[in-house]
Protein backbone atom coordinates (compact mmCIF):
# COMPACT_ATOMS: atom_id res chain seq x y z
CA UNK A 1 0.00 0.00 0.00
CA UNK A 2 2.87 2.62 0.98
CA UNK A 3 4.70 1.26 -2.72
CA UNK A 4 1.50 2.27 -4.42
CA UNK A 5 1.28 5.70 -2.58
CA UNK A 6 4.67 6.33 -3.11
CA UNK A 7 4.67 5.49 -6.69
CA UNK A 8 1.11 7.58 -7.14
CA UNK A 9 2.92 10.49 -5.41
CA UNK A 10 6.06 10.59 -7.05
CA UNK A 11 4.28 10.62 -10.10
CA UNK A 12 1.98 13.81 -9.00
CA UNK A 13 4.80 15.67 -7.75
CA UNK A 14 7.04 15.01 -11.31
CA UNK A 15 4.61 14.23 -13.80
CA UNK A 16 7.15 12.43 -15.57
CA UNK A 17 5.63 8.99 -17.04
CA UNK A 18 1.61 9.52 -17.71
CA UNK A 19 1.88 12.80 -19.56
CA UNK A 20 4.42 10.85 -21.86
CA UNK A 21 1.84 8.04 -21.98
CA UNK A 22 -1.07 10.79 -23.07
CA UNK A 23 1.25 12.48 -25.56
CA UNK A 24 2.71 9.80 -27.08
CA UNK A 25 -1.18 7.79 -27.89
CA UNK A 26 -2.13 11.01 -29.22
CA UNK A 27 0.54 11.48 -31.21
CA UNK A 28 -0.28 8.24 -32.42
CA UNK A 29 -3.81 8.66 -33.75
CA UNK A 30 -2.36 11.28 -35.77
CA UNK A 31 0.05 9.22 -37.46
CA UNK A 32 -2.52 6.40 -37.93
CA UNK A 33 -4.78 9.19 -39.68
CA UNK A 34 -2.35 10.02 -41.83
CA UNK A 35 -0.97 6.60 -42.09
CA UNK A 36 -4.55 4.95 -42.90
CA UNK A 37 -5.32 8.36 -44.44
CA UNK A 38 -8.96 8.46 -43.47
CA UNK A 39 -10.83 11.15 -41.44
CA UNK A 40 -13.18 8.70 -39.74
CA UNK A 41 -12.35 4.99 -38.97
CA UNK A 42 -15.12 2.62 -37.09
CA UNK A 43 -15.93 -1.14 -36.59
CA UNK A 44 -13.19 -3.31 -36.66
CA UNK A 45 -10.36 -1.04 -37.41
CA UNK A 46 -11.15 1.85 -35.09
CA UNK A 47 -11.03 -1.14 -32.37
CA UNK A 48 -7.51 -2.35 -33.56
CA UNK A 49 -6.29 1.36 -34.06
CA UNK A 50 -7.30 1.74 -30.68
CA UNK A 51 -6.31 -1.04 -29.10
CA UNK A 52 -2.75 -1.00 -30.44
CA UNK A 53 -2.35 2.33 -29.41
CA UNK A 54 -3.05 2.02 -25.94
CA UNK A 55 -0.46 -1.00 -25.95
CA UNK A 56 2.24 0.89 -27.01
CA UNK A 57 1.71 3.85 -24.97
CA UNK A 58 1.18 1.24 -22.02
CA UNK A 59 4.95 0.07 -22.93
CA UNK A 60 6.10 3.57 -22.06
CA UNK A 61 4.53 3.24 -18.77
CA UNK A 62 6.10 -0.56 -18.60
CA UNK A 63 9.71 0.67 -19.43
CA UNK A 64 10.16 3.26 -16.48
CA UNK A 65 8.02 1.34 -13.90
CA UNK A 66 10.83 0.09 -12.40
CA UNK A 67 13.22 2.50 -13.27
CA UNK A 68 13.49 4.58 -10.03
CA UNK A 69 13.70 1.57 -7.65
CA UNK A 70 16.63 0.26 -9.37
CA UNK A 71 18.55 3.50 -9.71
CA UNK A 72 17.95 4.52 -5.83
CA UNK A 73 17.66 1.55 -4.31
CA UNK A 74 14.00 0.91 -3.96
CA UNK A 75 14.86 -2.72 -4.22
CA UNK A 76 16.89 -3.28 -1.50
CA UNK A 77 14.91 -0.99 1.13
CA UNK A 78 11.43 -3.12 0.00
CA UNK A 79 13.73 -6.13 0.74
CA UNK A 80 14.43 -5.00 4.49
CA UNK A 81 10.89 -4.01 4.89
CA UNK A 82 8.85 -6.61 6.53
CA UNK A 83 6.49 -7.12 4.26
CA UNK A 84 5.42 -9.71 1.99
CA UNK A 85 6.90 -9.52 -1.40
CA UNK A 86 4.23 -10.06 -3.66
CA UNK A 87 3.11 -6.72 -1.60
CA UNK A 88 5.68 -5.21 -4.90
CA UNK A 89 4.03 -6.71 -7.73
CA UNK A 90 -0.19 -5.94 -6.14
CA UNK A 91 1.18 -2.35 -5.54
CA UNK A 92 3.28 -1.57 -9.04
CA UNK A 93 0.34 -3.39 -10.98
CA UNK A 94 -2.09 -1.37 -9.37
CA UNK A 95 -0.09 1.95 -10.60
CA UNK A 96 0.08 1.10 -13.76
CA UNK A 97 -3.16 0.13 -13.90
CA UNK A 98 -4.17 3.58 -12.37
CA UNK A 99 -1.60 5.09 -15.05
CA UNK A 100 -3.28 3.54 -17.68
CA UNK A 101 -7.05 4.71 -16.13
CA UNK A 102 -5.60 8.39 -16.41
CA UNK A 103 -4.12 7.48 -20.10
CA UNK A 104 -7.62 6.52 -21.05
CA UNK A 105 -9.66 8.93 -19.87
CA UNK A 106 -7.92 11.41 -22.20
CA UNK A 107 -6.69 8.96 -24.50
CA UNK A 108 -10.61 7.71 -25.29
CA UNK A 109 -12.17 11.14 -25.61
CA UNK A 110 -9.08 11.97 -27.85
CA UNK A 111 -9.77 9.44 -30.24
CA UNK A 112 -13.14 9.77 -30.49
CA UNK A 113 -13.17 13.33 -31.30
CA UNK A 114 -10.24 13.06 -34.07
CA UNK A 115 -10.45 9.70 -35.56
CA UNK A 116 -13.58 7.89 -34.37
CA UNK A 117 -16.69 8.00 -37.33
CA UNK A 118 -19.60 7.01 -34.65
CA UNK A 119 -20.40 8.70 -31.44
CA UNK A 120 -18.53 7.09 -28.44
CA UNK A 121 -21.80 7.72 -26.30
CA UNK A 122 -23.69 4.93 -26.55
CA UNK A 123 -21.28 2.31 -26.15
CA UNK A 124 -19.20 4.15 -23.47
CA UNK A 125 -20.10 1.81 -20.57
CA UNK A 126 -19.26 -1.43 -22.90
CA UNK A 127 -16.07 -0.02 -23.89
CA UNK A 128 -15.26 0.96 -20.20
CA UNK A 129 -15.37 -2.79 -19.13
CA UNK A 130 -13.77 -3.92 -22.36
CA UNK A 131 -10.66 -1.38 -21.70
CA UNK A 132 -10.82 -2.37 -17.41
CA UNK A 133 -10.26 -5.92 -17.84
CA UNK A 134 -7.68 -4.96 -20.76
CA UNK A 135 -5.46 -2.48 -18.24
CA UNK A 136 -5.94 -5.41 -16.27
CA UNK A 137 -3.94 -7.65 -18.21
CA UNK A 138 -1.81 -4.78 -19.44
CA UNK A 139 -0.61 -4.01 -15.67
CA UNK A 140 0.06 -7.29 -14.90
CA UNK A 141 2.05 -8.46 -17.84
CA UNK A 142 3.52 -5.41 -17.60
CA UNK A 143 4.85 -5.51 -14.07
CA UNK A 144 5.83 -8.92 -14.34
CA UNK A 145 8.12 -8.07 -17.73
CA UNK A 146 9.20 -4.99 -16.50
CA UNK A 147 10.26 -6.39 -13.11
CA UNK A 148 12.63 -9.44 -15.79
CA UNK A 149 13.57 -6.52 -17.70
CA UNK A 150 14.79 -4.16 -15.12
CA UNK A 151 17.90 -6.16 -14.31
CA UNK A 152 18.85 -7.35 -17.91
CA UNK A 153 21.28 -5.04 -20.03
CA UNK A 154 18.98 -3.94 -22.50
CA UNK A 155 16.41 -3.27 -20.22
CA UNK A 156 14.52 -0.68 -22.68
CA UNK A 157 14.45 -3.36 -25.25
CA UNK A 158 13.84 -7.05 -23.43
CA UNK A 159 10.75 -5.52 -21.76
CA UNK A 160 8.60 -5.07 -25.30
CA UNK A 161 10.44 -8.30 -26.92
CA UNK A 162 9.24 -9.88 -24.40
CA UNK A 163 5.94 -8.22 -23.13
CA UNK A 164 4.27 -7.76 -26.86
CA UNK A 165 4.15 -11.54 -27.64
CA UNK A 166 2.72 -12.35 -24.51
CA UNK A 167 0.01 -9.17 -24.81
CA UNK A 168 -1.52 -10.40 -28.30
CA UNK A 169 -4.22 -12.97 -26.85
CA UNK A 170 -4.95 -9.82 -25.03
CA UNK A 171 -4.78 -7.84 -27.74
CA UNK A 172 -6.69 -9.78 -30.46
CA UNK A 173 -9.79 -10.01 -27.91
CA UNK A 174 -9.61 -6.28 -26.68
CA UNK A 175 -9.98 -5.44 -30.00
CA UNK A 176 -12.40 -7.53 -31.01
CA UNK A 177 -14.48 -6.73 -28.02
CA UNK A 178 -14.15 -3.56 -29.05
CA UNK A 179 -14.97 -3.64 -32.50
CA UNK A 180 -19.05 -4.15 -32.58
CA UNK A 181 -18.91 -0.85 -29.56
CA UNK A 182 -16.93 1.02 -32.27
CA UNK A 183 -19.32 0.08 -34.94
CA UNK A 184 -21.60 2.55 -37.41
CA UNK A 185 -24.72 0.68 -36.07
CA UNK A 186 -23.03 -1.26 -33.09
CA UNK A 187 -24.53 -2.29 -30.27
CA UNK A 188 -23.82 -1.25 -26.59
CA UNK A 189 -23.15 -4.36 -25.53
CA UNK A 190 -19.62 -5.76 -26.04
CA UNK A 191 -19.70 -9.76 -27.43
CA UNK A 192 -19.41 -11.96 -24.25
CA UNK A 193 -17.02 -14.62 -25.94
CA UNK A 194 -14.14 -11.93 -26.04
CA UNK A 195 -14.92 -10.75 -22.71
CA UNK A 196 -14.48 -14.11 -21.18
CA UNK A 197 -10.77 -14.49 -23.04
CA UNK A 198 -9.95 -11.10 -21.34
CA UNK A 199 -11.37 -12.13 -18.57
CA UNK A 200 -9.73 -15.85 -18.28
CA UNK A 201 -6.61 -14.23 -19.58
CA UNK A 202 -6.12 -12.02 -16.43
CA UNK A 203 -7.03 -14.79 -14.13
CA UNK A 204 -4.78 -16.86 -15.51
CA UNK A 205 -1.44 -14.52 -15.69
CA UNK A 206 -2.39 -12.83 -12.08
CA UNK A 207 -2.29 -16.12 -10.23
CA UNK A 208 1.06 -16.80 -12.40
CA UNK A 209 2.04 -13.33 -11.56
CA UNK A 210 1.69 -13.41 -7.97
CA UNK A 211 3.55 -16.93 -7.75
CA UNK A 212 6.70 -16.63 -9.82
CA UNK A 213 6.90 -12.74 -8.54
CA UNK A 214 8.82 -13.51 -5.38
CA UNK A 215 11.61 -15.07 -7.58
CA UNK A 216 12.24 -11.91 -9.23
CA UNK A 217 12.86 -10.02 -5.99
CA UNK A 218 15.14 -12.21 -4.56
CA UNK A 219 18.74 -10.88 -4.31
CA UNK B 1 24.29 -37.11 -12.15
CA UNK B 2 24.56 -39.35 -15.42
CA UNK B 3 22.73 -38.84 -18.99
CA UNK B 4 24.21 -41.37 -20.55
CA UNK B 5 22.98 -43.85 -19.44
CA UNK B 6 21.02 -46.03 -21.56
CA UNK B 7 21.50 -43.88 -24.24
CA UNK B 8 22.78 -46.29 -26.92
CA UNK B 9 19.64 -48.29 -26.37
CA UNK B 10 17.52 -44.70 -26.84
CA UNK B 11 19.27 -43.74 -29.86
CA UNK B 12 18.97 -47.07 -31.53
CA UNK B 13 15.33 -47.18 -30.67
CA UNK B 14 15.10 -43.70 -32.14
CA UNK B 15 16.48 -44.28 -35.30
CA UNK B 16 14.33 -48.12 -35.75
CA UNK B 17 10.88 -45.82 -35.02
CA UNK B 18 12.00 -43.31 -37.20
CA UNK B 19 13.36 -45.78 -40.12
CA UNK B 20 9.68 -47.53 -39.18
CA UNK B 21 7.66 -44.35 -39.71
CA UNK B 22 9.88 -43.10 -42.67
CA UNK B 23 9.16 -47.05 -44.62
CA UNK B 24 5.25 -46.30 -43.38
CA UNK B 25 5.16 -42.97 -44.80
CA UNK B 26 6.34 -44.13 -47.98
CA UNK B 27 5.05 -47.21 -48.72
CA UNK B 28 2.26 -48.07 -46.25
CA UNK B 29 -0.06 -44.80 -45.83
CA UNK B 30 -2.18 -44.17 -48.62
CA UNK B 31 -2.08 -41.10 -51.40
CA UNK B 32 -3.99 -38.48 -50.15
CA UNK B 33 -6.96 -38.50 -52.35
CA UNK B 34 -7.12 -34.75 -53.00
CA UNK B 35 -3.43 -33.48 -52.37
CA UNK B 36 -1.53 -36.30 -53.56
CA UNK B 37 2.27 -36.83 -52.47
CA UNK B 38 2.51 -33.36 -50.83
CA UNK B 39 0.16 -34.32 -48.19
CA UNK B 40 2.99 -36.77 -47.03
CA UNK B 41 5.27 -33.78 -45.90
CA UNK B 42 1.89 -34.25 -43.15
CA UNK B 43 3.75 -37.21 -40.79
CA UNK B 44 6.88 -34.82 -40.40
CA UNK B 45 4.81 -31.20 -39.46
CA UNK B 46 2.70 -32.16 -37.56
CA UNK B 47 4.26 -34.31 -35.45
CA UNK B 48 7.38 -31.82 -34.77
CA UNK B 49 5.14 -28.95 -34.12
CA UNK B 50 3.30 -31.23 -31.31
CA UNK B 51 6.10 -32.43 -29.81
CA UNK B 52 7.84 -28.65 -30.04
CA UNK B 53 4.81 -27.43 -28.02
CA UNK B 54 5.08 -30.27 -25.52
CA UNK B 55 8.92 -29.28 -25.32
CA UNK B 56 7.84 -25.74 -24.81
CA UNK B 57 5.54 -26.76 -21.73
CA UNK B 58 8.02 -29.37 -20.59
CA UNK B 59 10.75 -26.85 -20.39
CA UNK B 60 7.93 -24.39 -18.10
CA UNK B 61 7.51 -27.59 -15.84
CA UNK B 62 11.79 -28.06 -15.45
CA UNK B 63 11.83 -24.77 -14.29
CA UNK B 64 9.05 -24.97 -11.69
CA UNK B 65 11.55 -27.61 -10.69
CA UNK B 66 14.70 -24.77 -10.51
CA UNK B 67 12.43 -22.44 -8.34
CA UNK B 68 11.61 -24.86 -6.05
CA UNK B 69 14.90 -26.49 -5.69
CA UNK B 70 17.30 -24.08 -6.77
CA UNK B 71 19.60 -26.92 -8.12
CA UNK B 72 21.20 -25.85 -10.82
CA UNK B 73 20.63 -28.96 -12.99
CA UNK B 74 17.07 -28.35 -12.96
CA UNK B 75 17.30 -25.10 -14.92
CA UNK B 76 19.99 -26.79 -17.72
CA UNK B 77 17.51 -29.26 -18.38
CA UNK B 78 14.72 -26.36 -18.86
CA UNK B 79 17.20 -24.85 -21.16
CA UNK B 80 17.45 -27.67 -23.45
CA UNK B 81 14.28 -28.51 -23.40
CA UNK B 82 13.39 -24.83 -24.11
CA UNK B 83 16.18 -24.80 -26.91
CA UNK B 84 15.58 -27.90 -28.62
CA UNK B 85 11.73 -27.12 -28.71
CA UNK B 86 12.75 -23.87 -30.51
CA UNK B 87 14.53 -25.80 -32.70
CA UNK B 88 11.86 -28.49 -33.92
CA UNK B 89 9.39 -25.72 -33.70
CA UNK B 90 11.70 -23.59 -36.81
CA UNK B 91 11.59 -27.14 -38.16
CA UNK B 92 7.72 -27.24 -38.01
CA UNK B 93 7.55 -23.90 -39.39
CA UNK B 94 8.99 -24.63 -42.37
CA UNK B 95 7.55 -27.93 -43.17
CA UNK B 96 4.29 -26.17 -42.29
CA UNK B 97 5.24 -23.39 -44.94
CA UNK B 98 5.72 -25.66 -47.80
CA UNK B 99 2.61 -27.96 -47.12
CA UNK B 100 0.68 -24.66 -46.78
CA UNK B 101 2.01 -23.59 -50.24
CA UNK B 102 1.57 -26.72 -51.88
CA UNK B 103 -2.19 -27.17 -50.77
CA UNK B 104 -3.17 -23.54 -50.35
CA UNK B 105 -1.28 -21.78 -52.96
CA UNK B 106 0.05 -19.64 -49.82
CA UNK B 107 3.33 -19.47 -48.19
CA UNK B 108 1.76 -18.44 -45.31
CA UNK B 109 -2.32 -17.76 -44.28
CA UNK B 110 -3.25 -15.46 -42.03
CA UNK B 111 -6.66 -16.84 -41.42
CA UNK B 112 -5.38 -20.20 -40.13
CA UNK B 113 -5.05 -20.36 -36.36
CA UNK B 114 -2.91 -23.04 -35.47
CA UNK B 115 -0.24 -20.86 -38.01
CA UNK B 116 -0.85 -17.90 -36.43
CA UNK B 117 -0.56 -19.24 -32.71
CA UNK B 118 2.50 -21.16 -33.55
CA UNK B 119 4.23 -18.04 -34.81
CA UNK B 120 3.70 -16.07 -31.92
CA UNK B 121 4.83 -18.69 -29.78
CA UNK B 122 7.97 -18.65 -31.58
CA UNK B 123 8.07 -15.41 -31.32
CA UNK B 124 7.56 -15.18 -27.56
CA UNK B 125 10.22 -17.99 -27.27
CA UNK B 126 12.80 -16.50 -29.13
CA UNK B 127 13.21 -14.02 -26.15
CA UNK B 128 14.83 -16.54 -24.45
CA UNK B 129 18.09 -16.92 -25.55
CA UNK B 130 18.53 -12.98 -25.69
CA UNK B 131 17.02 -12.43 -21.95
CA UNK B 132 19.44 -15.10 -20.72
CA UNK B 133 21.98 -13.38 -22.34
CA UNK B 134 21.30 -9.62 -21.20
CA UNK B 135 21.67 -11.40 -17.41
CA UNK B 136 25.04 -11.80 -16.40
CA UNK B 137 25.18 -13.05 -13.12
CA UNK B 138 24.47 -16.81 -13.88
CA UNK B 139 22.27 -17.61 -10.52
CA UNK B 140 19.91 -14.57 -11.35
CA UNK B 141 20.38 -15.91 -15.38
CA UNK B 142 18.54 -19.04 -13.92
CA UNK B 143 15.82 -17.32 -11.90
CA UNK B 144 14.88 -15.19 -14.50
CA UNK B 145 15.13 -17.38 -17.24
CA UNK B 146 12.69 -19.67 -15.31
CA UNK B 147 10.27 -17.08 -14.40
CA UNK B 148 10.23 -16.57 -18.11
CA UNK B 149 10.23 -20.22 -18.68
CA UNK B 150 6.94 -20.77 -16.43
CA UNK B 151 5.49 -17.80 -17.74
CA UNK B 152 5.70 -18.94 -21.53
CA UNK B 153 4.76 -22.48 -20.55
CA UNK B 154 1.24 -21.51 -19.14
CA UNK B 155 1.08 -18.92 -22.14
CA UNK B 156 1.17 -21.49 -24.43
CA UNK B 157 -2.46 -23.33 -24.55
CA UNK B 158 -3.99 -19.77 -23.47
CA UNK B 159 -2.39 -18.34 -26.69
CA UNK B 160 -3.75 -21.23 -28.88
CA UNK B 161 -7.52 -20.91 -27.52
CA UNK B 162 -7.56 -17.66 -28.00
CA UNK B 163 -6.39 -17.78 -31.79
CA UNK B 164 -8.17 -20.40 -32.23
CA UNK B 165 -11.36 -18.65 -31.44
CA UNK B 166 -10.54 -15.76 -33.34
CA UNK B 167 -10.56 -17.24 -36.30
CA UNK B 168 -12.70 -19.80 -39.21
CA UNK B 169 -10.13 -22.55 -39.19
CA UNK B 170 -9.41 -24.47 -42.58
CA UNK B 171 -6.72 -26.18 -40.93
CA UNK B 172 -7.40 -30.43 -40.82
CA UNK B 173 -8.33 -31.42 -36.69
CA UNK B 174 -5.96 -34.15 -36.59
CA UNK B 175 -6.04 -35.14 -32.88
CA UNK B 176 -10.44 -34.10 -32.08
CA UNK B 177 -11.58 -35.82 -29.36
CA UNK B 178 -14.10 -38.18 -32.02
CA UNK B 179 -10.47 -39.14 -33.58
CA UNK B 180 -10.50 -37.36 -36.09
CA UNK B 181 -11.57 -38.39 -39.90
CA UNK B 182 -8.03 -40.13 -40.80
CA UNK B 183 -8.36 -43.37 -41.86
CA UNK B 184 -6.80 -45.88 -40.10
CA UNK B 185 -3.39 -46.44 -42.19
CA UNK B 186 -2.84 -42.81 -41.96
CA UNK B 187 -3.30 -42.70 -38.57
CA UNK B 188 -1.23 -45.64 -37.52
CA UNK B 189 1.82 -44.02 -39.94
CA UNK B 190 0.64 -40.11 -37.76
CA UNK B 191 1.26 -41.96 -34.56
CA UNK B 192 4.63 -44.09 -35.35
CA UNK B 193 5.93 -40.70 -37.01
CA UNK B 194 4.50 -38.49 -34.06
CA UNK B 195 6.45 -41.53 -31.85
CA UNK B 196 9.56 -41.44 -34.05
CA UNK B 197 9.78 -37.59 -33.42
CA UNK B 198 9.22 -37.78 -29.80
CA UNK B 199 12.00 -40.35 -29.28
CA UNK B 200 14.18 -37.85 -31.39
CA UNK B 201 13.12 -34.81 -29.05
CA UNK B 202 14.48 -37.00 -25.85
CA UNK B 203 17.60 -38.45 -27.31
CA UNK B 204 18.65 -34.99 -28.49
CA UNK B 205 17.82 -33.75 -25.15
CA UNK B 206 19.50 -36.17 -23.23
CA UNK B 207 22.65 -36.26 -25.11
CA UNK B 208 23.03 -32.18 -25.44
CA UNK B 209 22.36 -33.24 -21.10
CA UNK B 210 24.96 -35.29 -21.17
CA UNK B 211 27.64 -32.84 -23.26
CA UNK B 212 26.88 -29.90 -20.84
CA UNK B 213 27.41 -32.69 -17.95
CA UNK B 214 30.98 -33.77 -19.45
CA UNK B 215 32.44 -30.51 -20.23
CA UNK B 216 31.58 -29.60 -16.62
CA UNK B 217 32.97 -32.31 -14.87
CA UNK B 218 35.92 -32.24 -17.28
CA UNK B 219 36.41 -28.47 -16.06
CA UNK B 220 36.35 -29.39 -12.57
CA UNK B 221 38.47 -32.35 -13.00
CA UNK B 222 40.66 -29.86 -14.88
CA UNK B 223 40.79 -27.58 -12.17
CA UNK B 224 41.11 -29.51 -9.40
CA UNK B 225 44.50 -31.42 -10.95
CA UNK B 226 46.41 -28.45 -13.04
CA UNK B 227 45.32 -25.95 -10.53
CA UNK B 228 43.08 -22.51 -10.83
CA UNK B 229 44.74 -20.92 -13.73
CA UNK B 230 44.32 -23.95 -16.75
CA UNK B 231 40.90 -23.21 -16.73
CA UNK B 232 40.00 -20.52 -19.01
CA UNK B 233 36.83 -18.55 -17.35
CA UNK B 234 33.38 -19.20 -18.76
CA UNK B 235 32.86 -16.12 -21.10
CA UNK B 236 28.98 -14.46 -20.54
CA UNK B 237 26.89 -17.48 -22.03
CA UNK B 238 22.98 -17.73 -22.53
CA UNK B 239 23.55 -21.33 -21.86
CA UNK B 240 24.17 -22.37 -18.29
CA UNK B 241 26.44 -24.65 -16.90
Amino acid sequence: MTVLRKDLLLELRTFETVPAMILFSIVTFVIFHFGLNQATIDGQLAGGVLTVTLLFAAMLGVNRLFVAEREQGGFDAFLLAPVDRSAMLIAKASALFAFLVVLEVVAVPAFGLLLLGPSLGPPLLGLIAVLALADVALAVIGTLVSAIAVNTRARDLVGPVIGLPLLIPALIATARAAAPLLAVHGSGAPPGKWVAVLALYDLVFALLAYAVFDFLLED
Amino acid sequence: MTYGRGLRGLSLATAATISLALGLVFFYAPLDADQGFVQKIFYIHVPLAIVSLCGFILGGLLAIGYLRTGERQWDVRSYVAIHMSLIFGIAGLITGSIWAKASWGHWWVWNEPTLVSFLIVLLLYATYQPLRFAIEDPERQSRYASVFAVTAGAFVPLNFIAVRLAQQYVHPRILTLSGGNLPGSMRLTFLVSLLGIALLFVTLWKYELAAKNTRAQIRALRRSLLGEESVRPLGRSAAPS
